[in-house]
């Protein structure tokens, strides 16, 4: 039976969506063609219904945003915009000093992978930079559509909304920009202005809540995750016949480790957690989980909300304070990393009570990397003989922060910690990794299924690049170090052919790797 | 949204799963199902009366590794892994299995 039909507010019908979330990827060649106007392969628009759904009203109270698209959102959207340009200096800055030169043009693998030409870096800054033209520049103001003005009208408002939601914020894009000008800042911007007015994104802004209500993305109350870490602690236990803990709320540990709630839940998310308990195990280490900081992820750097940012993250100087720790720990997850390297220390930094002999805070990957090299732990890379390997750097960890205390330790140190645990290692195309790797397409706040469409054409760079060395070298596992990749390319693989199972995690092969029990 | 069943209202979510837990019965979960182009047998019931067990315990879906050690114990050792999981419910736990049984989807970064 039809529902009753309900008159369309404004709001559904800036949110309508129109995309196919049955979508398959294209044939996978081992090639990254640029679409191109003559194949007849940039088609206009025609990502322009992959929209995700709407935040319901009172997931906007939530977080302190108007419940639904307020009656004067023109106006207001200017507003907040003014603020921001006031807040953020280099948002101004970077809407005025695009020179069009185009060489971000074919660098974002949303472009790559759906020929909307609005997924030009260029062309998606352009969609706010046009509002800000029309409202903020002298020219714009004076000369309007003749200097590129436009104002925000009901249909640029709907493609905002589209396109700022097939961004992920990954930075690509500002590798290539002569002036370093980064399309992620303004699309976190332009996500701010749509809350401020009302219009938010249902995945995310839902995520934002569920971690200030509950604790973590996932919702998973400490009751659960007791249960949960118990069940594997059974499992280890079953497997290797070694009691391996994973200690909860210790009060005294000296290393607090703080990871993506996912890493409970989801597969093969798991299996990296089982591989950090196995090295501290191993280590000998004091450490502990927290209920209070079950979370490492921090939704709101997606949607550019500071107050947000803070609050989520306050959950973990709480942690300190409850725990003292000596040390602090972060697991495997791309933008968390990037909050915990770059902002941590301003948002609820400095970290006194904690020893300064260590880095604060510290990534896994670094911790593991010290004790191997230190002969701490003992790896036995034929556990892993059956897995060629390669490596996909996350985003957020290659163009937006540093491991250990060389540059570039955020690319050798996972993969000499993948080396080391394993025989067989593969690179792919030196064009799609470390500082210039793709996206896996899940990331910014993209993981949620209505817009699978979004996913799965953002997923193509690196499918081709995976594809490559699976035909050359046999490659069977790519590893990674990013909840969000995980979730994305277990659900992305398979529309492409590959197996799901190609995906996991680096703490993986470290956990199946390391020799547990009496040291010689 | 909402969809009509056996003259009742169903409340769900936008992608279909029923927003009030207490709604669930078996024939629903039958229809939910049938929808989904899953034919429901024995080893599917079980699946979805420990997902709800566990829900009303816990709160939350269970962990994807909980749920095969529990099928480990409910079908053997043969069956408790994620092939069989699949077999069941080929778009997955998360999509299909939470869905005929009444819960939330699971998300985050999962
Ligand atoms: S930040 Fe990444 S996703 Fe966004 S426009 Fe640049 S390359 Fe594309
Ligand atoms: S590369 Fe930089 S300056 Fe050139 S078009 Fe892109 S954003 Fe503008
Ligand atoms: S999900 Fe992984 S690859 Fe994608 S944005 Fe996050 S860190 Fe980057």
């Amino acid at each position: 039976m039809a529902e009753p039909a309900a008159e369309k507010t404004l709001l559904d019908i800036i949110t309508e969506a129109d995309t196919d979330r049955n979508v398959k990827g294209p044939e996978l060649t081992g090639e990254i063609n640029v679409p191109r106007v003559e194949e007849g392969r940039i088609v206009k628009g025609v990502l322009s219904g992959a929209k995700p759904y709407a935040a319901k009203p009172d997931m906007m109270t939530a977080l302190g945003f108007p419940d639904t698209l307020v009656d004067n959102w023109e106006e207001a959207a200017v507003k907040r915009l003014g603020e921001l340009l006031e807040k953020y200096k280099s948002l101004q800055v970077y809407l005025d000093i695009c020179v069009r030169c185009g060489s971000c043009t074919d660098k974002c693998q949303f472009f790559l992978g759906s020929g909307d030409p609005n997924n030009m870096p260029v062309a998606r800054a352009e969609l706010l930079r046009r509002v800000y033209k029309k409202y903020f520049t002298t020219e714009g103001k004076l000369f309007g559509k003749l200097a590129g003005a436009h104002r925000l009208d009901l249909k640029l408002l709907g493609d905002w909304y589209a396109y700022f939601h097939q961004c992920s914020q990954c930075r690509r894009c500002s590798v290539f920009c002569p002036y370093g000008i980064d399309t992620a800042e303004i699309s976190m911007a332009a996500r701010e202005v749509m809350n401020a007015i009302g219009l938010g994104q249902k995945y995310t802004d839902m995520t934002i809540g569920k971690l200030l209500e509950i604790g973590n993305n996932l919702g998973m109350n400490p009751k659960a995750l007791v249960n949960t870490l118990e069940s594997i602690e059974e499992d280890i236990e079953e497997e290797d016949g070694v009691p391996v803990k994973l200690p909860l709320d210790v009060e005294g540990a000296d290393i607090l480790l703080v990871t993506p709630s996912a890493d409970f839940f989801a597969s093969p998310h798991v299996e990296s957690l089982i591989g950090y308990a196995k090295v501290f195990h191993q280590a000998g280490a004091n450490w502990t989980l927290s209920s209070a900081a079950s979370e490492a992820g921090n939704f709101g750097m997606f949607i550019g909300n500071y107050t947000l940012m803070q609050k989520a993250a306050t959950r973990i100087h709480n942690a300190i304070e409850q725990i003292r720790p000596k040390r602090l720990v972060v697991g495997e997850c791309g933008h968390a990393w990037r909050i915990a390297y770059s902002f941590w220390n301003t948002l609820i930094g400095p970290f006194d009570s904690l020893d300064p002999k260590y880095p604060a805070p510290q990534h896994i990957c670094e911790y593991t990397y010290d004790l191997i090299k230190r002969g701490a732990i003992k790896l036995n890379k034929e556990a892993n003989d059956e897995f060629t390997v390669t490596f996909h750097d996350s985003c957020n960890v290659a163009r937006a922060s540093r491991m250990g205390n060389r540059p570039g330790g955020q690319f050798t140190i996972p993969r000499e910690l993948i080396k080391a645990s394993c025989n067989k290692y593969v690179e792919m195309d030196p064009e799609t990794t470390k500082e210039k790797t793709f996206c896996c397409g899940g990331g910014g706040g993209l993981l949620t299924d209505e817009i699978m469409e979004t996913r799965v054409a953002g997923a193509m760079p690196r499918m081709q690049a995976l594809h490559a060395v699976m035909k050359s070298d046999g490659v069977n596992f790519m590893a990674l170090i990013c909840a969000i990749c995980k979730a994305q390319f277990t659900a992305v693989l398979p529309r492409y052919g590959v197996p799901m199972d190609v995906a996991g995690g680096v703490h993986q092969l470290v956990g199946r790797a390391i020799e547990l029990g009496a040291k010689e | 949204m909402s969809f009509e069943f056996n003259g009742k209202t169903y409340e769900t979510d936008d992608d279909g799963y029923l927003v009030n837990l207490d709604d669930w019965n078996k024939d629903v979960a039958a229809y939910i199902a049938e929808q989904e182009g899953v034919e429901m047998t024995d080893a599917h019931w079980e699946v979805v009366n420990f997902l709800r067990n566990y829900y009303q315990e816990y709160s939350i879906a269970p962990a994807i590794k909980i749920l095969i050690k529990e099928m480990k114990k409910m079908f053997g050792p043969e069956k408790g892994n994620s092939a069989y999981l699949y077999n069941l419910y080929p778009a997955g736990p998360a999509l299909q299995a939470c869905k005929i049984a009444g819960l939330p989807k699971p998300t985050g970064c999962v």
